[in-house]
């Protein structure tokens, strides 16, 4: 590994964290598509700056692209208020527009900049060591690094200083504005904090690897954990290692490095989204089943209470037609109620065992007097086997 | 080039007609079934779909090793459809929310077809040339083939849009009535949603990948201001959609260096803010200029209520008062007064005001409205 190769990871785990943070917020205050309108955005903004400074490296090229950035926030939420149209119209009406008029301004003077529209999109993280900052004839390391290294230090600063009051406005904003702490302050703030990112990512790493960084590592935190402190620290983990796993990967296949290190965010999400403990797909599907199961159960035990007295209404061939469940189903859920000992099986008929009254009697009193919840509990005490 | 050259150029150029031709099928297949995106709150879905289309595209280069059209837009559709499906089942089956499976979907797949378009790039292949014109769109390499294919896939949308338009207009409007209707609510969603990743796909070439959306979207949010029929909509979306695509041909085939998606795009954008600010019954102008007069007319009544009152006070109703006794609090102005005057219901003479009888019994028809309605 030489020293190119450590300074392209660093500046790439350094954006994955810096966009990880305002990311988070995003995802909990569902606004993740705002990220997608910022990033398309900037690219008038950057051109326009670009006019006027006549330098791709000016750091005034970041200020104009921030402020467009917020100036597309400002625009969605000025069209979303006069309720003509809803909040993803407006969206999607501004930064196709933004973007469109950022595409002509370059195709138009397209002799005199050097710029180019893959490079908005995809960035040049291999390029990154190249371009250094040089304080007299001392060598400071890459402009990239020293760039998206203040904003980061920006970011935990005011993450640090306004943990409290984001994480308040962001569950619950009626009680932060009951409490004055401005909702709309925190708002903003957010956005600039996520414009500002936004521009100093996508100048290493592309506008589309910005918004797979923001949005990809906390949507697979958010699957793991409910801890907004744990979400953090999930989501800026899954971000590094997808810079360092991705940087290796487009070393070793020749191919763009934000691309890579997308495709490896792609692959962590999928497994998490398929795997993760509680909110993962296969565990979803399976409660699902199991809480069908049980639904069953209960009401296959409900209708043996009504019957006590009829023979004829317990027999087991009878129950089939008149619950009107398939076979597989009817034979699962009796297995299930004998498993647990709510019922005996005696000459084909069915009673309920003392433990099965009890249970059924106590479901239907939770269920009468609307306290459903409660039955979730009451099924851990009554159940050993669960469906 | 003035408009009459470009008109005579319309018709005998080949290239040109075609491209105008299938700029315009595309913006009326797109504001159609934009309508239904619009309304259903999936605007951003068009987003999500065109940038999942990519690695579709690359992937069916690699396999393939031709550039032959149908067979790259043949996995751009089958890339959008996985995208557009597991968007749905992200926001069916975990508690992330919409915006942010779609956000998910747009980046990784868009992130993963240009890795593929990188590694493509490296190939010792001549043919791979042209590829990164889905990102932007080249309506200039559009043939006479694709604007029929897309004639034709048109023609079909529109067909199966009459054929179920009774069910897809009950499933925009009310879901749950509709499946309680025994419809199958699943079918019919998977059938839109089809439908608008197919017309998604057709507009990748012509429009490209990143602004791809705003051709569904925008005709058809500019023609929702102006009716609320779903009908009426689909029709205008059509009829704005094909116009932005013409005047945007036009546009960038006049001047050098403006590519046909951008400027489609803007024109686009343009009918929606005309839209907003001018339809009748909900833009910005004329709901500001109501808000005006119901706020002067609100004021105007205030005033005569006063004056009614004082002149109540009185045995002669028009006995003269001093205009100075009428504040800004009961919604006096210089020209409510006027106002007032105009309608007949005070003569003003000099400093003084008072009341004319028929000024008199619209204020006591006003009072007592007032009086009954308070009570």
């Amino acid at each position: 590994m030489n020293s190119a190769q450590i300074e392209i990871q660093l500046i790439a785990s350094l954006v994955a964290i810096a966009c990880a943070i305002p990311g988070t917020f995003l995802v909990l205050r569902k606004m993740a598509l705002i990220t997608d309108a910022i990033s398309h955005s900037i690219l008038p903004g950057i051109v326009i700056g670009f006019f006027i400074t006549q330098d791709l490296s000016s750091p005034l090229l970041i200020i104009f692209a921030a402020i467009s950035g917020v100036l597309t926030v400002v625009l969605v939420e000025f069209i979303q208020k006069t309720g003509l149209v809803k909040e993803d119209t407006a969206i999607g009406l501004v930064f196709p527009a933004l973007f469109s008029i950022g595409v002509i301004l370059i195709g138009q003077n397209a002799n005199d900049i050097h710029l180019d529209i893959d490079v908005v999109l995809l960035g040049e993280l291999a390029f990154a060591p190249f371009d250094r900052l040089l304080w007299g004839t001392t060598d400071l390391g890459p402009k990239s690094l020293w760039i998206i290294g203040s904003i980061l230090i920006i970011t935990l600063t005011l993450l640090l200083t306004f943990y409290k009051e984001l994480k308040l406005s962001t569950f619950d904003i009626g009680l932060s504005a009951a409490l004055g702490f401005s909702p709309a302050v925190m708002h903003y703030g957010l956005m600039t904090v996520a414009s500002i990112t936004t521009v100093g990512a996508f100048d290493a790493v592309g506008a589309i690897l910005v918004i797979a960084l923001m949005i990809t590592p906390s949507a697979s935190a958010y699957l793991l954990t409910k801890d907004l402190k744990k979400m953090l620290v999930l989501s800026i983990i899954f971000g590094v290692a997808s810079a360092i796993i991705g940087y290796w990967i487009a070393h070793g296949l020749d191919t763009s490095i934000s691309g890579s290190m997308t495709s490896v965010l792609g692959v962590i999400f999928f497994i998490i989204y398929l795997f993760a403990p509680e909110k993962g797909y296969f565990s979803v599907r399976y409660r699902r089943k199991q809480q069908r199961l049980e639904v069953s159960l209960l009401t296959f035990l409900v209708h043996l209470q009504n019957h006590e007295d009829d023979e004829t209404e317990r027999h087991v061939q009878h129950l089939n037609e008149h619950i009107n469940w398939q076979q597989v189903r009817s034979k699962s859920v009796l297995e299930l109620a004998l498993k647990n000992n709510m019922i005996v099986i005696h000459n084909d008929s069915i009673t309920l065992t003392k433990k099965g009254k009890s249970f059924t009697k106590k479901a239907i009193d939770y269920i009468v007097t609307d306290k459903d919840a409660k039955i979730e509990a009451m099924k851990d005490r009554f159940f050993l086997f669960r469906g | 080039m003035n408009i009459t050259e470009y008109i005579t150029l319309l018709f005998t150029d080949y290239t040109l007609r075609t491209i105008t031709l299938g700029t315009a099928i595309l913006g009326a297949i797109c504001g159609m079934l934009g309508s239904f995106a619009v309304l259903r709150k999936q605007s951003l879905l068009g987003d999500a779909i065109s940038h999942a289309a990519l690695p579709g595209i690359a992937i069916a280069f690699l396999i393939t090793g031709t550039k032959d059209n149908t067979l790259l837009l043949i996995g751009a559709l089958v890339s959008g459809l996985i995208g557009a499906f597991w968007i749905r089942g992200i926001t069916r089956n975990t508690h992330l929310k919409s915006d942010t499976a779609l956000g998910l979907i747009l980046s990784l797949f868009f992130g993963f077809g240009m890795l593929l378009l990188t590694y493509i790039q490296k190939q010792p292949n001549a043919n791979q040339a042209g590829l990164e014109d889905y990102l932007f769109g080249q309506a200039a390499t559009l043939l006479l083939n694709d604007v029929w294919l897309m004639a034709i896939v048109t023609a079909i949308c529109l067909v199966i849009l009459l054929l179920f338009w009774k069910e897809l207009k009950m499933l925009l409007f009310d879901e749950e009535y509709t499946k309680t209707l025994g419809f199958n609510t699943r079918f019919l969603d998977i059938l839109i949603t089809t439908f608008i990743v197919v017309a998604i796909v057709m507009g990748l070439q012509t429009v490209g990948v990143v602004l791809m959306s705003a051709m569904l979207l925008a005709p058809a949010a500019a023609a929702r201001q102006w009716t609320n029929s779903l009908g009426v909509m689909v029709i205008l979306a059509a009829i704005f959609g094909a116009v932005s695509g013409t005047i945007g041909t036009a546009i960038s085939a006049s001047h050098n260096h403006l590519s046909t998606g951008p400027v489609i795009v803007l024109i686009a954008a343009v009918f929606v803010l005309v839209s907003f600010i001018f339809s009748p019954s909900r833009g910005l102008l004329f709901r500001e200029i109501r808000f005006r007069k119901n706020r002067t007319d609100l004021e105007l009544h205030k005033t005569l209520s006063f004056m009614f009152s004082i002149a109540n006070a009185h045995e002669d109703i028009a006995h003269p008062h001093a205009i100075k006794i009428l504040n800004n609090f009961q919604g006096y102005t210089k020209r409510t007064l006027q106002q007032l005057e105009l309608k007949n219901y005070v003569t003003i003479q000099g400093n003084m005001w008072s009341l004319t009888p028929l000024g008199y019994k619209t204020a006591a028809n006003l009072y007592n409205q007032l009086i009954t309605t308070n009570e």
